[in-house]
């Protein structure tokens, strides 16, 4: 009897050293520089899971260089930060993509000032790559519509001539292409259907949307880890992620203009460059429609680009003193050099910092 | 049994009123809380039962076409983990009960219970990283030479995550909620019973088939619908291991394989917004009617056997 509450209470103590011995790692914060004023007070963000990330290094290093300032971002995905927004719940929202017109003309956010605008910023730029796993072959060039042949179904096999005459030279398995999409609703999906649609419409013919189109079925995977985890898993398959997660996976030059290009930070924030903003906005509204179909040489198409909302005029002028500098630092070249490092983005480039900085002047 | 003789009229102290009141009042919560979220999930459900169906995600013909491959992978999944674990429960709870020696069968059953407490995203990690990829060449071999049954039908899948990688490890999820609840029903079963059928000549075997048996029948019962809400309910395994579609197939080896209703709005809910939370919302109202019925036809069942469990 003894010998078994002995027995008993040693399998509990062996079991729960087995579940407790897990260990939380801190990370550290890299310095940010910002001048000016002592600032004070909470800041509230939410929206997109994609700059979770880059959200995580902002929000440390603005808060150690500014003490009294608290900010937290829930990366709860882009409608419900758009939704939030609105609502008056957060005081900047992040977004796989900007408001739409349609959007914009239902009315303003409840946190703002009435008749006040929207500030929307494309601070985050990450370039998705397309990736595979495939034995000894750490490359392959294709056109957009060889990629969405593959996604779409039409080419089956890693040895089809049209894969072959692209890459010549390259010694191809005939192996069946298992392509890999997202199970959940993202704005990586919504973005590299968005290239499929605009660079290929013959070959795919479904808008762009966060969820992959159930008519075109494959193998799905949860959340850019689940996605990454497939392919790494899975010899034969191909998926598309966030390229800072691409490790060691082969990946895919896409072919832009007569061109091959393989993704890179650079040519990331080229193509933002090339893009024209959308029509009709007010100077501060930097919506970007992006040009999947480049004509330059060395742009990428294949990108997510996410915004940083916010009210042109804050109901709450410190809420808006402390949004400015905030969104200042993130526009920096510190901050966007900081998200690089950690959040594997492509860092704006000066024209487009130019703009961002004139747009940030006139929350108030 | 003896109970108390039939007081004339037992006089009631402050403590016993307190007591009972308090009882009463768990009891009343527990059902303005079920209809508290009845009532939400209805109210919350309309807007999307009521509107355009081309406004619902993938554009199907009616909300009805949208949740039915939902509905049919719920059951599908979790019926296919049910046939997996029942057996293998009941075999666990059974060695338990009357085949280990005592020191082992204690140890097994903290070791059981413990498999319980680890949260089904631990199950999981261990689906996606250990299992799927373990499984695939069994699913391509089951493709290659069973391929003309249409559960092997097609493709194999290449990373392995298919609907019979999701049941097995349902299946080890709910394990140790059937076999915890049936090893305390054959502990229960009178001595009396097993001995007299030892006294008759019957072998081990046969004295669990007369007597244990037939006595945890509705209990047995109890306990599969216990695991199968389980089951029916997991979220978080679905989401992160299956490589969902929107598809009703009986494959099990593919790459398409039929959602369920939990694994899609976790999927679907973080980017959801407008009438696409109600969607998500209505598609959860059919899940809780769905284990309504499956409850209440356990109930009845085990009620009318009630009569032969040979417990009374």
């Amino acid at each position: 009897m003894k010998l078994n509450r002995f027995g008993s209470a040693a399998i509990i103590a062996v079991a729960g050293t087995m579940l407790l011995s897990s260990c939380a790692a801190n990370e550290d914060a890299p310095a940010a520089s910002t001048s000016g004023a002592a600032l004070s007070g909470t800041l509230v963000g939410a929206g997109s899971s994609a700059v979770g990330a880059a959200q995580t290094t902002w929000i440390s290093a603005f808060q150690t260089a500014n003490d009294g300032v608290t900010i937290t971002y829930d990366p709860s995905g882009s409608g419900a930060g758009r939704t939030a927004f609105l609502a008056g719940g957060v005081d900047f929202a992040g977004s796989d993509r900007a408001f739409n017109d349609e959007e914009i003309a239902t009315g303003g956010a409840v946190g703002c000032a009435p008749d006040s605008g929207i500030v929307q910023l494309p601070l985050y730029i990450s370039p998705i790559a397309i990736i595979f796993n495939l034995d000894g072959i750490d490359s392959l060039n294709m056109s957009p519509a060889t990629v969405a042949g593959i996604f779409a179904g039409t080419i089956t096999t890693w040895n089809d001539p049209a894969i072959a005459a692209e890459n010549e030279g390259v010694t191809l398995p005939s192996t069946t292409i298992s392509p890999v999409h997202r199970s959940d609703d993202s704005g990586t999906t919504e973005n590299f259907t968005d290239y499929l649609y605009a660079a290929a419409p013959d070959v795919w013919t479904t808008e762009a949307d966060g969820v992959w189109p159930t008519a075109i079925t494959g193998e799905a995977a949860q959340g850019t880890s689940g996605m990454v985890d497939a392919v790494t898993n899975a010899p034969g398959t191909i998926g598309y992620a966030d390229a800072s997660r691409a490790g060691a996976l082969g990946t895919v030059s896409v072919e832009v203009n007569g061109e091959y290009v393989p993704y890179s930070a650079e040519a990331a924030a080229a193509i933002v460059d090339e893009s024209p903003f959308i029509d009709g906005r007010p100077d501060f509204d930097l919506s970007i429609a992006l040009d999947r179909t480049p004509d330059a040489a060395g742009t990428y198409p294949v990108v997510l680009v996410a915004y940083l909302i916010g009210c042109e005029t804050y109901a709450d002028s410190a809420k808006a003193e402390l949004v400015k500098s905030y969104f200042t630092y993130m526009a920096s070249p510190d901050g966007q050099a900081a998200a690089a490092a950690d959040a594997g983005s492509a860092p704006i480039s000066s024209t487009l910092f130019d703009r961002v900085t004139t747009a940030i002047a006139v929350i108030s | 049994m003896t109970t108390a003789p039939p007081a004339p009229r037992a006089k009631m102290r402050p403590a016993d009123r307190v007591f009972s009141g308090s009882t009463m009042g768990a009891g009343i919560l527990i059902l303005v809380a079920l209809a508290a979220v009845a009532l939400f999930l209805i109210i919350q459900s309309i807007p999307a039962l009521t509107a355009d169906p081309s406004t619902l995600e993938g554009a199907p013909a009616s909300f009805w076409a949208y949740v039915a491959p939902l509905a049919f992978g719920t059951v599908w999944a979790a019926a296919i983990a049910l046939l997996i674990a029942f057996p293998v429960s009941i075999g666990i709870a059974l060695f338990i009960s009357h085949y280990a020696p005592r020191r082992i069968a204690q140890g097994l059953g903290y070791v059981i219970d413990l498999l319980a407490a680890v949260p089904s995203v631990v199950f999981g990690l261990w689906g996606i990283k250990v299992l799927a990829p373990a499984l695939t060449p069994l699913y391509e071999w089951l493709t290659g030479n069973l391929g003309w049954l249409p559960f092997f039908a097609g493709d194999a899948s290449a990373t392995g995550r298919t609907v019979l990688t999701v049941a097995v490890v349902l299946a080890v999820m709910i394990i140790p909620i059937i076999t915890a609840l049936t090893r305390e029903i054959f502990l229960q079963t009178p001595t009396l019973h097993q001995e007299a059928a030892v006294a008759l000549g019957a072998t081990r075997l046969e004295m669990i088939q007369m007597a244990v048996l037939p006595f945890g029948r509705a209990g047995i019962i109890s306990a599969s619908m216990l695991g199968l809400g389980r089951a029916l309910g997991e979220t978080m395994v679905v989401a992160m291991v299956l490589s969902p579609a929107i598809v009703i197939n009986f494959v099990l080896t593919g790459s398409s394989n039929p959602s369920t209703i939990a694994g899609n709005i976790a999927l679907k809910f973080p980017d959801s917004y407008g009438v696409g939370v109600n969607t998500l919302i209505a598609t959860g109202l059919i899940l809780f009617v769905i284990t309504l019925v499956i409850n209440s036809v356990a109930r009845y069942i085990i009620n009318r056997r009630k009569a032969f469990s040979g417990a009374n």
